[in-house]
């Protein structure tokens, strides 16, 4: 598997990591576009999490109104761009396209609406009026998409908005998490930026909200808080040798990649554990930075994936291998990971259940942790009456209010861990929630 | 295998196809390498007193994911003189003697008549071709469209042109006219032994936006120019059938306007015309499309049993009626084939919004192909006619035919609508929703 050599600069890892949805330009942008059916009550506009009007901003492309364009995707996703590149369109917009009906190519929705959201956003196209002061003030905890949509939403209702971050950059998981195939961290940055401007939001940096303290502060200052600080780090599986060097979590493995890109060190033989997007993106990623060998290794059977059929092929495509039906009885090695030992299981009733006399030891020295992420529960227990769920998510009701009435919460906090997509809508009508809280609205 | 050979009024060529008049007929080059691609004729670009052209020409019309749908040209005559193209005219005609080679002329007065279809008949034409069409630039100088709209003009000249021709003589009709078949009467009363249909319409293909001019812009300006390609075939259609039809004209028609491939041709050769020309089709592809026109008539003509292009010809005018003669019991309703449907719902509201609310859709979850409300439906065909499908929407005949009644038995019988309010008024038992139902979706969402 030596498709991808190691690579030693930023050149080299920008083509290794080359985009998989490339901008259209503007001959490809115009047949493309011309193919929309302008269908009536569109499936693709249903399948889309924040109802973007997909025909609509696809005739505007064509008929050389692309900023107009822009504005309609704006006006429903506030993180038009980011969703248009990381979207997992095949399952949604894209998957749902009529053509599907006929084996006809479905229109490239998400690269048209790149196309039109990079107009705007390189032109500095001011799309939206921010709503006439309401002398009301908001929190939000998380510059993520989920709050990030949230402050563009309040600004746009009068409110005076300040998002805290505890790290460096806004963007959250579109920055921090998502493939570098999928988007740029230019790409995600610059749409914060445009948004910002247009809005005028604070974002404060380095402020992680952490303690009671911090949060009885904010209780004080503001007349509702947002909660939108997704997930913590990898959770622990609890196996021998898990604290082995080179055994990493997946979550931080692609957060040392977004950032430091070629810099980071990927083994020669990888093993990824876990069967979801996230497992298949860290796989992908390991298998482009130059690693000789890449095994996916999961509890149960192919069939049972949580990951996309579209993000396993991409896998795969890149000479990822796997293995099925196979669980890690501990991590070997003395300072550094150098093989798992692993049982063959299989699944009755929907349980796993180990065969005896299985086990079997794989080399390796590197191991990535994607079996799931923590719950931020102890920042949780400092808010009061706050519920969560019996898999660690904050509760909310339909309008994103939890049960501490004044906390609002959306994306990866209260669903457990979705799309891009999924936060930005969330967090646009955990605003609304907050507002008819706010205001009775 | 059929012949496709061609007498056109006493003008021979071995297939219908042949080049319009227009830039691929330029020279005796682009002629040459016609007849060797396989054209049967060509008409050569109009000649007369050499003209002076602009630059910026052409102006088009696109339509979705297709360029130069319609086609704008602001280009006159022949700029070349004259004993260059005679030159090239005798050469062409040497190496290819059994093509059509018919020279298009355009100029004022009898001498000038005179002196050029000697010329050109001298150089070894085999016809000539009055341009009495060209809508832009010519007409100005009252030449062109200008003739084509004066029938009496037009005869005039066609009748100085017939003292001095030896070879047959096409009239090239202009479609700048309320009745095409004025003109073309005209045009046999001078002694014409042909017409050919349609010259271009007199057009402005389009503005641009940002410095306020039409296209094709010259320094800042434009004028209107001559519209032709494959949006302007349904004109050129009716305006064949109409010559055809016409007992008055009685000539042989080469028809002309967006054909671009052999299904073209077959229509107006249907509706009367015996060979076709074709210009904008390879303006935008070159001279090789027609190796797509020869196979596929040839095709046809198997299929259908046609050994000889003449077999044909205005087999579909008997056909086409005036409207008081067409069958009022005739019925046909849509149906949609749930196999094929992809559920875009194009059908349902181009029904709902722009015909007769005849469309339904299902009420459930995921359910989305539309269904036909058959007392509703009228059997327009928009739906047939919008749907992306093959095959999807199909029309299907509800009557059983036994009984035919037009409007002219039901007028001769006094069985027709007469009053503002008559009861015998097509759409009294048609089903209309109120309009304040209209509105109803708004209550509907408040809730």
């Amino acid at each position: 598997m030596s498709e991808f050599q190691r690579p030693s600069s930023k050149k080299e890892f920008d083509r290794n990591f080359s985009q998989i949805k490339p901008f259209l330009n503007e001959t490809q942008a115009y047949y493309e576009s011309s193919r929309c059916l302008f269908c009536y009550d569109a499936p693709c506009i249903q399948a889309c999490p924040t109802g973007i009007d997909i025909p609509l901003f696809i005739r505007q492309i064509h008929s050389g109104n692309t900023i107009g364009a822009a504005k309609t995707i704006y006006d429903a996703n506030y993180l038009g761009h980011a969703c248009g590149q990381v979207c997992p369109t095949e399952v949604l917009c894209e998957g749902a396209c009529v053509y599907n009906h006929q084996h006809i190519k479905p229109i490239e929705i998400g690269r048209l609406q790149s196309f039109a959201t990079t107009q705007a956003i390189i032109q500095n196209k001011k799309l939206f009026i921010t709503g006439k002061p309401n002398g009301k003030k908001v929190a939000v905890i998380g510059a993520g998409p989920a709050g990030i949509s949230c402050a563009c939403e309040l600004r746009m209702l009068g409110y005076e908005v300040d998002i805290f971050e505890a790290k460096e950059k806004p963007s959250g998981l579109t920055l921090y998490g998502v493939a570098p195939y999928k988007i740029t961290n230019k790409e995600a940055l610059d749409e914060i930026k445009y948004l910002q401007e247009q809005f005028e939001f604070s974002v404060k940096y380095r402020s992680p909200i952490v303690s009671k303290r911090d949060i009885e502060k904010l209780e004080i200052k503001y007349d509702a808080i947002f909660i939108g600080i997704g997930l913590g780090e990898t959770s622990e599986i609890k196996i021998s040798g898990e604290n082995l060097r080179n055994c990493v979590g997946a979550t931080e493995f692609i957060e040392k990649l977004r950032l430091t890109q070629h810099r980071v060190h990927v083994g020669n033989k990888v093993i990824v554990l876990g069967g979801g997007n996230t497992a298949m993106d860290a796989a992908s990623e390991s298998a482009r930075m130059g690693a000789d060998k890449v095994i996916l290794a999961y509890r149960r059977s192919k069939e049972e994936m949580k990951a996309y059929d579209f993000e396993y092929e991409l896998a795969k495509k890149v000479g990822v291998k796997s293995l099925f039906n196979v669980a890690p009885v501990k991590i070997i090695g003395k300072t550094k990971v150098e093989s798992i030992k692993f049982i063959r299981t299989r699944t009755r009733r929907g349980k796993i259940e180990a065969i005896k006399g299985t086990e079997f030891v794989e080399n390796c020295d590197m191991v990535i942790k994607a079996t799931g992420q923590a719950k931020h529960v102890d920042f949780f227990s400092h808010i009061p009456g706050l519920e969560l769920d019996d898999s660690g998510r904050i509760r909310v009701n339909k309008m994103f209010q939890t049960k501490n009435k004044k906390y609002f919460a959306a994306g990866d906090a209260a669903n457990g861990g979705k799309e891009v997509v999924n936060a930005a809508a969330e967090g646009k009508a955990a605003a609304r929630g907050i507002h008819r809280f706010i205001i009775g609205k | 295998m059929p012949d496709l050979s061609v007498n056109f009024a006493g003008i021979k060529s071995p297939n219908p196809f042949w080049l319009a008049s227009a830039p691929p007929t330029n020279s005796g080059y682009q002629v040459m390498k016609a007849f060797d691609a396989g054209w049967g004729g060509a008409v050569w670009k109009t000649l007369g007193i050499p003209i002076v052209n602009v630059s910026s020409r052409y102006g088009a019309l696109n339509y979705r994911d297709t360029r130069m749908m319609g086609f704008n040209n602001i280009e006159l005559i022949s700029d070349r003189p004259l004993k260059d193209n005679l030159r090239e005219i005798e050469e062409v005609k040497k190496h290819f003697p059994n093509h059509a080679v018919v020279a298009s002329l355009m100029v004022q007065s009898r001498e000038e008549w005179h002196q050029i279809v000697k010329d050109v008949e001298n150089a070894g034409a085999d016809g000539v071709e009055l341009n009495f069409g060209c809508p832009h630039g010519m007409c100005e100088r009252g030449m062109g469209s200008a003739v084509g709209q004066e029938p009496n003009v037009l005869k005039t000249i066609v009748s100085w042109v017939k003292e001095v021709s030896k070879k047959p003589v096409i009239v090239k009709l202009t479609p700048n006219i309320t009745d095409i078949t004025e003109p073309a009467i005209a045009a046999r009363l001078g002694g014409a032994d042909a017409i050919s249909l349609i010259n271009t319409i007199q057009s402005l293909v389009g503005v641009d936006l940002d410095n306020f001019v039409t296209y094709p812009a010259v320094d800042g300006k434009s004028t209107n120019g001559g519209y032709c390609g494959p949006a302007v075939k349904p004109i050129a259609l009716n305006m064949v059938k109409n010559c055809a039809q016409e007992q008055g004209v009685n000539l042989p028609i080469s028809g002309i306007g967006g054909i671009e491939n052999w299904r073209d041709a077959v229509e107006f050769i249907l509706l009367g015309a015996t060979n076709v020309q074709v210009c904008t089709a390879v303006m935008h592809y070159g001279f090789g499309i027609i190796r797509e026109m020869i196979p596929g008539l040839e095709r046809y003509m198997a299929d259908k049993g046609f050994n000889h292009i003449n077999e044909m010809v205005g087999k579909a005018l008997p056909n086409i009626k005036t409207w008081e003669n067409l069958n009022l019991n005739y019925k046909v309703i849509a149906e949609i084939n749930k196999k094929k449907c992809i559920e875009c719902q194009l059908c349902y509201i181009a029904c709902e919004d722009g015909a007769h609310q005849a469309i339904g859709l299902p009420k459930g979850n995921g359910q989305r192909v539309p269904f036909i409300i058959e007392e509703n439906c009228v059997g327009c065909n928009l739906c047939s006619l919008v749907c992306p499908v093959e095959g999807c929407i199909t029309m299907v005949r509800k009557d059983d035919g036994s009984k035919v009644e037009t409007w002219h038995d039901r007028t001769e019988k006094g069985n027709i609508p007469t009053t503002f309010n008559d009861q015998l008024a097509g759409g009294t038992h048609h089903w209309i929703p109120e309009p304040l139902d209209a509105l109803k979706h708004k209550k509907s969402n408040r809730d």
